[in-house]
């Protein structure tokens, strides 16, 4: 699979990041380098192996579901570019 | 006191105990090498003196009453992807310009409850994600190691490379640092020390900024096997703040260290010869073969015969999960914000801005491996790959007690040398990356000197959880390798 300019305009606006017709004609080449370099993966026969979903073999644990954090608004907006009282500020969503 | 940075971790920490000199002595001898040779190495991308020395008077106050902690008054430099409690820390990007975090990692904060000290954040790729320490905002890391009869500055190995030139250039008595492909392992072999990572679980990652979670594991950066026990004792344990964290108890490391190889079986796997292996490499290997066979183990040849697909299969789930974890940083909640007309461009802007190359690579690679039409195709695939590699280790390890391997497929090379060209720098990653695809324990131990006259290291692999037959057999290792010579002191100006 070969992905052309307009795929990486693509993930790179899914991705939220903003590109130049000069950085995409760069990360096209280094993307289908990349790409095809892992594409020796078809070679290994997969059927019937399941995906992996958890590299140990532990049981997650499990807990009360109770509230054992929280309650410091404060903090969590501390290092925030912009933010009034505790609430974060954005640029306006919603007209 | 220039002699104080020279001790082990182990030395230094029987001598606090001893009272042979204090935590502030030590404090300030290791401040002072900092403030000599870090405009030299850039190690250290914030020192804290006076965090340093607070916490070292509190030390020696704890030494002097008798109620010292394990590490008490030990120095330490911690990467930069741990979050500390009122430090900066910016896992060495510019999108977390400023992040000044208002907790502390679990790690961190089970080092410091040992009494241990901090002397500052160390530099690292940014977001972890390099193979050289060349992709940090806050520019390369040199190596205090240089070739024979050469000026030219090396790399010190990634990511955690701050950690490395900061143990080896004895800025540190131990650093923390983080492995997700090879990032303690790869930076130990090429300055010298001994790295290791632990079992996926082993440690809390909570609290450290997150690469790739289904691989990231901590552990340490020291010069000797017995300081790596030490640290990974504190470091160790369970986590209730860490759902991937496993609660088994954590061993008395120390204890585990004179075991010897009589009677283990050691597994050399055939795939690890690479075509093209430069001789050095080999020699090594074989070195390290004839130590284990001189000591009394048995050597068996055994076949992992899905090695080389793992790192193809790492540059899938990697970037994949990376994109997802890195998906946080927008501008809103911390870190850089560079505005646009509406939330989407300054998301946009913030992104384009905040990530460099490597790191916008990775995004954008794994994005493209998650989208719509594309996940069965590579994530998914992938994924069923690492099952494949998992199965290679649970079968071999029937049959051997551990693995011996190279750790890298080459000496430290000098800075810009492979930074042209992303594929090559993640060939460095080849011998470290089944470790983490399969969440086993892997230890670099170093085994002697390139023709260059630079640090290579031997790598071992154990069953999970069983990180005391990695110190068990680099033990041997050390001591047939005996005293290893560290690199001339050119970085530091009086």
């Amino acid at each position: 699979m070969k992905i052309d300019d307009a795929t990486v305009h693509n993930i790179a606006h899914l991705a939220r990041i903003k590109v130049d017709d000069v950085q995409v004609k760069t990360l096209e080449g280094e993307l289908n380098d990349i790409l095809q370099w892992v594409e020796q993966l078809n070679e290994v026969d997969t059927q019937g192996i399941a995906p992996m979903t958890c590299v140990t073999d532990m049981r997650p644990k499990m807990r009360a579901d109770e509230i054992t954090d929280g309650g410091y608004p404060e903090d969590i907006v501390k290092n925030a570019p912009e933010y009034t009282g505790t609430f974060f500020v954005v640029p306006k969503v919603v007209e | 006191m220039s002699t104080l940075t020279d001790l082990t971790l182990t030395a230094a920490r029987d001598g606090l105990k001893a009272k042979d000199f204090s935590a502030q002595e030590i404090a300030q001898a290791h401040i002072d090498a900092i403030a000599a040779g870090n405009e030299a190495l850039n190690a250290y991308v914030l020192q804290c003196p006076d965090v340093a020395l607070t916490m070292a008077k509190a030390a020696d106050k704890k030494l002097a009453n008798g109620v010292a902690g394990s590490l008490e008054g030990v120095p330490l430099g911690i990467k930069d992807l741990f979050c500390t409690k009122d430090v900066r820390t910016t896992a060495c990007s510019h999108i977390l310009d400023g992040f000044t975090p208002t907790y502390e990692s679990t790690i961190t904060q089970q080092l410091w409850d040992a009494g241990a000290v901090m002397l500052g954040k160390l530099n690292c790729d940014e977001f972890a994600m390099g193979s050289s320490n060349e992709t940090s905002y806050y520019g390369p890391v040199v190596s205090p190691w240089r070739r024979e009869g050469s000026n030219a500055p090396l790399v010190p190995g990634g990511s955690s490379g701050g950690s490395a030139a900061a143990v080896a250039a004895k800025m540190c008595l131990a650093a923390t640092a983080t492995d997700t492909g090879g990032s303690i392992r790869q930076p130990a072999a090429l300055t010298g020390l001994v790295g290791l990572k632990p079992t996926y679980g082993r440690c809390s990652r909570w609290g450290i900024v997150a690469f790739a979670s289904s691989l990231d594991q901590a552990g340490p950066l020291t010069r000797s096997i017995q300081d790596s026990a030490i640290m990974l004792g504190v470091m160790a344990g369970y986590d209730p703040k860490d759902s991937t964290s496993v609660d088994v108890p954590v061993p008395d490391y120390e204890a585990a260290l004179n075991g010897g190889v009589k009677g283990l079986k050691v597994g050399i796997p055939k795939e690890y010869r690479m075509e093209g292996m430069p001789e050095d490499i080999e020699k090594l290997w074989q070195k390290g073969i004839d130590w284990m066979k001189s000591e009394g183990a048995e050597i068996v040849d055994v076949s992992l015969p899905h090695t080389k697909y793992a790192l193809p299969a790492y540059y899938i789930v990697a970037p994949a999960e990376a994109s997802s974890n890195l998906a946080r940083y927008d501008g809103v909640r911390y870190g850089l914000r560079v505005p646009g007309n509406d939330i989407i461009e300054q998301y946009e802007n913030t992104r384009s801005t905040g990530f460099g190359d490597e790191v916008k690579r990775r995004v954008l690679i794994g994005t493209y491996v998650l989208s719509a039409g594309y996940y069965d195709a590579y994530y998914l695939k992938a994924q069923k790959v690492r099952t494949l590699i998992k199965q290679d280790f649970e079968r071999v390890f029937e049959d051997v007690d551990v693995l011996l391997t190279p750790a890298t497929p080459g000496p430290a090379f000098a800075i810009g040398e492979k930074s042209g060209d992303p594929l090559e720098m993640y060939l460095n990653d080849i011998f470290t990356v089944t470790a983490n695809m399969s969440g086993l324990p892997g230890i670099s131990v170093p085994a002697g000197l390139s023709g260059e006259g630079t640090p290579l290291g031997l790598q071992l692999i154990s069953k999970a959880f069983d990180e005391e037959m990695l110190f068990r057999v680099g033990k041997v290792i050390e001591d047939a390798a005996g005293p290893m010579p560290g690199p001339n002191d050119w970085w530091s100006v009086s």
